[in-house]
């Protein structure tokens, strides 16, 4: 841990190096999620709701995937950038070294420009809590920081995913981008207004409903089922095949030998 | 004009060689375009009178911004560029008996017409098939269909050559990373990259029709789905014709005088 931090710290001060280039890159993060909020700003200038969700709730909504992807981003952003890890043969010097792989992978880079977008989620929170009409007792304050943090392991996966399938190809598959980038994008919504088939898929192959939908329906009191509060913790346990896939793709790693 | 022609050759057929990432990314487009219509669908279904457009029409817009999706992604930019400016090997380009602005052009143009060829054709045949309203459909007419293309290309141009402001900021600002992040989440907004324009409140639509980036996709989109007809598709024609030239003309003048006073930075 404290390995770590000492990490952390000279990433950031070589980051903070080109200050107006940091400043201006987290402004474009930030500007980058504000324009999905004004996409959503709109539509509900024209619409007045969206299979009953008001514009408040799905505000909220919004928020709390975009705060669990940011941290995502920030922090696990060594496996988000992995497969230039093994191209370039940095993953060799890695495999060397007498620490976890895992540790070194996550703690080698962080991205502190993406707080810009955090800081996005931030403010859209502070008018979203107040203004979304819940009622924030102890079991939703608990129920809104558990589906932050499944969230946040739920990308975590989905980037170990992504990187463990560079051990095989080499280059990294546009394709997961449909479930971090367009989990993300279309996780601003409620996942039932997409359909039975679609909420069925993100319950049961990408658990993202568990972190969003179910807890969130909770969360505004459309129900009042307990379970629903905990199945954020689902996104937790997606950690565990994500483990097993990145030591299976690390038996098949063969250096590209540059 | 012989030496860009054959830079573009070059730069195209190493373009077309990438197909396994292409045929991944086709199915990553379908994907997104699927999940986008959905989204609206949803909308259309809890209050179908608001909506600006017909479904359908929107079907059409979505698989085409799918279809098309290489000649006006905003996020794509050649690093190669950016670091030919920052490391200093621009001191080689400028050895070149051509000329640099024309030659990153051609090589822009050329990296996303070879990414649109592989990408397109599937796309389209598949979606001509889907059920109604998810499909697309034809242009309403021959002479939409014309003017359609027409304003593809010049819609396309605009793209190309609002890139190269962004890499002329490389000149002037050494790390372009910030501008360029700036740059591609305001194109994506103004340009109906994430929203199809139609759906922004009216008052604001007028306003942001005017600028350039409204003339990328926005408007050979609207005019193949109908949206926009007669007169209208015609002023608007001429609004992308004025773009071009415009941006063309002033990213001559920033990298005349951004070259003339470059300082390369050691060796």
């Amino acid at each position: 841990m404290r390995l770590y931090t000492r990490y952390l710290s000279i990433i950031l001060r070589s980051q903070m190096q080109y200050k107006a280039s940091f400043f201006m890159t987290m402004l474009g993060q930030f500007l980058v999620s504000f324009s999905v909020f004004l996409s959503i700003y709109f539509m509900f200038q024209r619409f007045n709701s969206v299979q009953g969700f008001t514009y408040n709730e799905v505000l909220l909504c919004f928020a709390i995937i975009l705060a669990s992807f940011s941290l995502a981003e920030c922090f696990v952003r060594g496996f988000d950038a992995f497969n230039r890890t093994i191209s370039n043969g940095v993953f060799d010097r890695i495999m060397v070294r007498p620490r976890n792989e895992i540790f070194q992978v996550l703690a080698s880079k962080t991205e502190f420009t993406r707080i810009g977008r955090l800081m996005q989620a931030v403010v859209v929170f502070a008018y979203a809590i107040p203004s979304s009409g819940v009622d924030w007792t102890i079991d939703k304050i608990i129920t809104l920081i558990l589906m932050i943090a499944g969230g946040f392991c739920l990308f975590s996966g989905l980037f170990v995913i992504y990187a463990s399938l560079c051990f095989f190809t080499t280059e990294g598959l546009e394709f997961i981008n449909i479930f971090t980038d367009g989990g993300r994008e279309f996780g601003t919504y409620p996942l039932s207004i997409y359909g039975e088939g679609i909420l069925k898929f993100f319950t049961y192959v990408v658990p993202l409903a568990l972190v969003q939908y179910y807890p969130f329906i909770y969360l505004i009191g459309r129900t009042s089922n307990h379970i629903y509060m905990l199945l954020p913790l689902g996104g937790v346990l997606f950690l565990a095949p994500c483990y097993f896939f990145w030591r299976f793709g690390l038996r098949h790693y063969k250096s590209t030998g540059s | 004009m012989k030496k860009y022609a054959s830079f573009f050759r070059i730069r195209f057929i190493n373009g077309l060689q990438y197909r396994a990432a292409a045929y991944a990314g086709i199915f990553t487009q379908f994907a997104w375009g699927f999940m986008t219509l959905l989204m609206f669908w949803a909308f259309y279904k809890s209050e179908s009178s608001s909506f600006p457009m017909s479904f359908s029409q929107l079907s059409s817009y979505i698989w085409l911004q799918q279809a098309l999706l290489a000649l006006f992604m905003a996020w794509f930019f050649e690093n190669e560029i950016f670091e030919t400016i920052t490391s200093g090997n621009i001191a080689y380009e400028l050895c070149r008996p051509t000329d640099t602005y024309y030659m990153w052009f051609v090589r822009n143009v050329a990296v996303r017409l070879s990414k649109v060829v592989l990408r397109s054709m599937p796309i389209l045949l598949v979606c001509v098939f889907l059920p109604s309203p998810f499909g697309i459909t034809l242009p309403i007419s021959s002479k939409a269909a014309f003017l359609f293309i027409l304003s593809v290309l010049f819609g396309f141009l605009i793209m190309v050559a609002f890139n190269m402001l962004i890499y002329i900021s490389a000149f002037y600002t050494i790390s372009p990373m910030g501008i360029r992040i700036l740059a591609v989440s305001l194109t994506e907004l103004l340009s109906g990259a994430i929203i199809p324009l139609p759906f922004l409140p009216d008052g604001l639509r007028k306003v942001i029709e005017l600028l350039p980036f409204a003339s990328m996709q926005n408007t050979p989109f609207l005019i193949y789905t109908g949206f926009l007809t007669g007169t209208e598709v015609i002023n608007k024609i001429i609004l992308q014709i004025i773009w071009v030239i415009g941006l063309f003309v002033l990213g001559k003048c920033l990298m005349k005088n951004a070259l003339k006073k470059v300082v390369v930075q050691g060796g």
